[in-house]
Formats: structure tokens, sequence, C-alpha cells
């Protein structure tokens, strides 16, 4: 962390950059907030740890249309989101400065509260710096210690990989921390009967409270002014008038986010009622892998996305029809 | 004092659904929050605290004002009915009942709301004390007793009992109504006493708990609101309305018209200040930025609402925000911003 800080206030020093994009250290031990810092001594509070789960791509909308560069922090699975967005022309590449920054899976703090631990006074093995493969958490009704996985993110367990796929430099190491396949709940959502599918669904999605925190956390929903937004809707973009409705919100979602969606996971990680939201969009990446070859969105910017481009070896529509 | 032991529960709360709704909380997917009791509901009243508040109870998220419907040239409006049938809301915790208290300022004076007002007549409440307080509590910064609510009746769930106490008439009525499933025990004074004070100790000991609110009142108003500090503060917010829609004291809710294809379904929802159409009128919207709408939220919890009902703030502590907030940004947050960045010159 202390020469991600140093090469920041060199950059904003030597003018590359008129701010930089991180985190700042919050009240809790689990909770930095997204911050920009603009000035040399901003930096005490600037904190790079387990607990920045947080994709800065999706601020570097807003970032790259101030005056001068930004520097921002991205996780190596953070860049694919950087990427789509570049391709979507939704950010300026020269407005950016980019630092790799090293990543060993992010931490989850409602799944560790999910383990019994309350009264969190203070957490060790957080650090990036820290090799340490368990957490220590100190609470006011006793000591804990568990293993860092088992406090990861669920899209930490899925790991696109240590790679970063756009950057201007790299300060620390990844690591990655895939341990399971992200399609293994799609496949068994898949092979539920009809019934029991809409059950697993309408269970989830009757959880949703309409925030739109999804929404506004994810990178691929860029647009100015979202469609649920509008003030001409009969029905209300604020609350599920029925059921109907919150399935609605996120099935339209799901399908315009389909092939521009990296599986940032950013979705799941925001959601205050805990749905696995993120299973949406990765069936549409199955079936999109499955239809038209694997395709990895922002991966590559040379690449045009499968859903946005022809070819003769297209699938055909009765194809995915007869599938059902 | 009364007493039920806890493998009685489910019989209690049977008894208390004859007749009557009884909201209590409910895991459904992982996630515990307050809903309707049906026998074979997953109650969980071990977990602290619930995603969204139980202000539903009183104030739903949505729910329909009229219905018009048209049959050729006449016109037919149908008012929806207010609530008519007793209900009994179990397992409240203090803050949340300091948040119906919030709700009441605005819901019961003039002019009162009627359809909350149907529903504070018709609702009992159950609390029960916080037995374990976590780190992102802090209701004693508003002077709220975790160990001791105020409600209809006070339960303590304690050692694999709960104790019981009738505080009210609605109580005594509902404590009648279950009499044979409670057993009078004058031992349980004694286990409450140490249980009230086994939690005012952790609650001591919370890192909000010493929070101080200096400078945060109804005649702040004009040095809160021209601060520079906002400019800063509302930069990782990303405009979504969990810190709203969690809150047990946020009451700001839109009206709006469902074209039903032959008539029309008048509802109302909760709105979030956060949200880009909060307040939209004719003219256009008077907060039209993200500073704006992120300053209004705090600006009414801390000023605007003590300013108009005797100091009284409209935050309880809860700490449901800095839980739930996908920016991690809060209240407290806020709170601490001023005493830092300026204080009073802010």
């Amino acid at each position: 962390m202390q020469e991600l800080i140093a090469r920041a206030k060199e950059l904003l020093a030597n003018g590359t950059v008129a701010r930089v994009l991180g985190w700042k250290a919050g009240d809790l031990p689990y909770n930095p907030e997204p911050a920009y810092f603009e000035k040399e001594e901003d930096f005490k509070d600037f904190v790079y740890n387990g607990f920045c789960g947080a994709n800065l791509s999706k601020y570097m909308i807003e970032a790259t249309k101030l005056e001068g560069k930004t520097l921002v922090c991205l996780k190596p699975c953070d860049t694919y989101s950087f990427n789509q967005l570049i391709m979507e022309h939704r950010v300026d590449r020269e407005k950016a400065y980019i630092i790799g920054v090293g990543c060993k899976g992010k931490l989850d703090i409602e799944k560790i509260k999910k383990q019994g631990i309350k009264g969190i006074q203070s957490i060790s093995g957080a650090e990036i710096t820290d090799d340490a493969e368990t957490l220590t958490i100190n609470t006011l009704y006793g000591d804990k210690t568990i293993p860092y996985a088992d406090g990861m993110l669920e899209r930490c367990h899925v790991c696109k990989g240590k790679e970063h796929k756009i950057y201007d430099e790299i300060i620390g190491e990844s690591k990655d921390t895939k341990d399971a396949d992200r399609f293994d709940e799609v496949s068994r959502i898949e092979s539920m009967k009809p019934e029991e599918k809409f059950a697993f669904f309408q269970k989830e999605l009757s959880k949703c409270i309409r925030c739109n925190a999804c929404r506004n956390a994810c990178p691929a929903c860029s647009c100015r002014k979202c469609v649920f937004d509008s003030n001409k809707f009969d029905s209300s973009q604020k609350a599920n008038v029925d059921s109907f409705e919150e399935k609605m919100f996120h099935i339209i979602r799901a399908f315009h986010v389909a092939g521009r969606c990296t599986d940032c996971g950013e979705c799941s990680r925001v959601c205050p009622q805990g749905i696995p939201l993120h299973l949406f969009n990765r069936k549409f990446i199955k079936d999109i892998d499955e239809f038209y070859g694997e395709f990895q969105a922002g991966e590559d910017i040379t690449v045009k996305g499968p859903l946005t481009s022809f070819t003769f070896e297209d699938v055909e529509p009765s194809v995915v029809a007869e599938r059902g | 004092m009364y007493k039920i032991a806890k493998e009685n529960l489910p019989a209690l709360f049977q008894r208390i659904a004859e007749g009557q709704d009884l909201i209590l909380p409910i895991s459904n997917g992982g996630q515990v929050n307050y809903g309707v009791w049906t026998e074979d509901a997953d109650v969980d009243i071990e977990t602290l605290k619930s995603v969204k508040s139980p202000k539903d109870a009183f104030f739903p998220q949505s729910e329909n004002l009229y219905t018009c419907v048209r049959e050729g040239k006449k016109l037919q409006i149908t008012p929806e009915e207010l609530q008519q049938k007793d209900f009994v809301v179990f397992g409240m915790k203090a803050c949340d009942i300091q948040g119906v208290e919030v709700l009441d300022k605005v819901f019961l004076s003039e002019p009162v709301d009627t359809f909350y007002a149907a529903r504070r007549q018709h609702g009992t409440i159950v609390a029960m004390a916080c037995h374990e307080p976590e780190e992102t509590c802090f209701c004693k910064v508003f002077g709220i007793d975790a160990a001791e609510p105020k409600a209809d009746v006070a339960t303590w769930l304690i050692d694999g009992e709960l104790c019981w106490k009738p505080l009210t008439e609605k109580g005594e009525t509902l404590t009648k109504a279950v009499a044979d499933l409670l057993s009078d025990d004058a031992a349980a004074d004694a286990k409450v006493e140490n249980e009230k004070s086994a939690i005012r100790a952790i609650i001591d000991k919370l890192p909000y708990s010493d929070l101080s609110l200096e400078g945060w009142n109804g005649d702040a108003l004009t040095e809160k609101f021209n601060s520079p500090v906002w400019e800063e503060l509302y930069k990782p917010c990303l405009a979504c309305g969990t810190c709203t829609f969690v809150c047990p004291t946020c009451q700001c809710y839109d009206i709006k018209d469902y074209d039903t294809g032959h008539g029309v379904q008048r509802y109302r929802c909760w709105d979030s200040c956060m949200y880009s159409d909060f307040t939209m009128m004719a003219h256009g919207n008077n907060r039209n930025s993200q500073m704006q709408r992120f300053r209004q939220r705090f600006m009414h919890k801390l000023v605007y609402f003590p300013a108009n009902n005797d100091g009284m703030y409209s935050c309880v502590g809860c700490g449901r925000c800095v839980e739930k907030c996908p920016s991690a940004l809060n209240i407290v947050k806020v709170i601490k911003a001023f005493q830092n960045q300026g204080g009073e010159n802010a």
C-alpha cells in the first residue's frame, strides 16, 4: 500500500494526474469508501485492503469528464469493466491513468457476519501486504478466527485471474483465488423443473426492495437516463406494485447488459437483500458461450462481442427457441 | 413478570395469530425481514436487525389509496378501506419503536394521515430488548435504551426463555389473550435486571456510542446547508435508495396513478431523496444535483426535523444504513465529517 501511495503522490505532484481515485479508510474496520485524493495531505486516510471491493470503473464515467487525468486503482477484474466502458465510449482512455492494484480476493462483511461474528472491534489479516491466510476478528463477544477464503466475496471464488487487462502500471502482487466453477450454480438451476425454477426466482426476487443499488453500482448500466427512472411510467420505478413488476425490472436489466456484462459481481455485492443477481447474467454468459463460442466481455477491446457482430456461423434463432 | 419457554413460542405465535395478523421477523432466502406469520414461516427472533425496518407494518412501501373505474359515461370511485383488523408486531427493537414515534409526528399531526392512523390504532407492539448489540448500533446517541424498549409489551429473551412484561392497556389485553401460555415468575425480574445491565454495559463499549451531535439542531440550518463539506461527502454516493428504504424513519412518499385500462388505481409508494425524480413538479426538480439530494437526507434528519419537532432527530441510530450502503457512506460518517472538517465554521 505504501508503494501505491508514494507513486500516486508522485504522479499528482508532477502533474501527470489531477486527482487519484482510490479508497479512504472508514470508521469501522471494514467500511472503506471510494474517494478522490487531490492533495498530498489527503493521503493520510488512503487505504487499500481486503475490504476495497468496490469496482471503481463505474466512477470513471464521471471522472473522465473532469479536467485533467484521473489516476484510478483497478483490481484485475475491474479492468474488464473499464475495457467494456471504453468499447461503449463511456470513458475516455486518455483521461485515465490506470494503476493495476494487486488483489488476493476481496472480503464480504455480510458473509463474515453470517458466520455468527458480531460486535466487531478490529480485524487483522485483511491488509493487502499480509500473506496471512486467516482473518482474526476481535469482537465484543470474544475473538474469532476464520480462513480468509471463508470471508471472500462469491465473485472471488470464481476469480477471472490475476491478470490486469488494461493498465499503465501495476503495483502489488495478485493471486488467482478461483476454487469453484462460475457456471455450476447456473447448471444446477437449468436442471430444475420449470416450476422449481420459478419458485427459486420468485423467492429470491420477492426480497427486492427496488433500491436500485444493483443498477447504480453496475458498470454496464451506464445509460445517462435509465428507462426505469422515467416518470412517464404508470407503475412505479420505486416500489414493487405487484410481484410481476419486480421480476420485470431484473429480467429487463439482465437482457440489457447481456453480452456486455463482464461478471464483475457488483450487483450481488451491493444488494442489501443478498439476492444472487449475478445468476441472471451468468445464464446469459453461459448461453453466449454455448451458442457463439467462449466470450469474455471486457477481455479485449479489439474484439466485437457476439451480440453486436454478425457472422454466417451465428446460431439461428430457431435453435434458441427449440431449446427453450 | 411473565415468561414462556422458547420452545413454546410457536404455540404463542399461533395463538396471537388467531383472529388477527401477526407480523414478525421471518427468514427468507437467507435474509430476515418482517412479514406476516404463517405456520410454515421460518421465524427468526435471534437476528438483531431485519434488513428493512418494520415500518412497513404501519407505512407499507406501496399501498392503494383509491380506485376509479369508468363505465360508459359514469365514473365510479372506490376509496381503499382503512385497516379494520387488529394486528400485532412482534420483536421490534427500541430503535425501531422510536422510528414509529418519528412517523407519528409526521402522519398523526394535522392533517392526519388516516391510513397510517388506522394502522396505529389497530396495531399492538411487542418489543424485544437487544440481547447482543452490534458495532453498527448507535441508539444511545439519541437517548434510546435498547435494554428497556417502550411498547405495549416489552420482552427479553434470556437463556431459552422469553420474559414478558405488559406496559399498556393494549399490552394487558394481549397478555390476557395468551395468559394460559405464560407463567408468572417473580424470579424473572432479577434475571431481566441482569440482562439490562449486560446490554447497557455492551452499549457503552460500542464504537459509535460516544458520537457527538453537537452543532446539529434546528438552528444550524444556514450554516450546515451552505457548508462546503457536502461537496466532498456526496461523491462516492451511487444515488441508489438503499439507505432510505432500509431506514425506520424515512417517510417521504410519491403518489402515482396506475392505468388499469378502464380506470385508474391511485397508489402511494415510498420515495427516496436519492432519486432523480424526487419531489419532481410541473416546473421540474428543485434539487437537480446528487449533492443537493444527498444533503437533503441528512439535513432533514438532523436539522429540519428537529426544527419542526421540538428538537427530535429523525435518526434513531439503528445502523442499517451503516451496514447496507454499497459505498460505505452513512449518517455517522456525515456527522463525523462536520466535526473533523471545520466544525462550527463549516
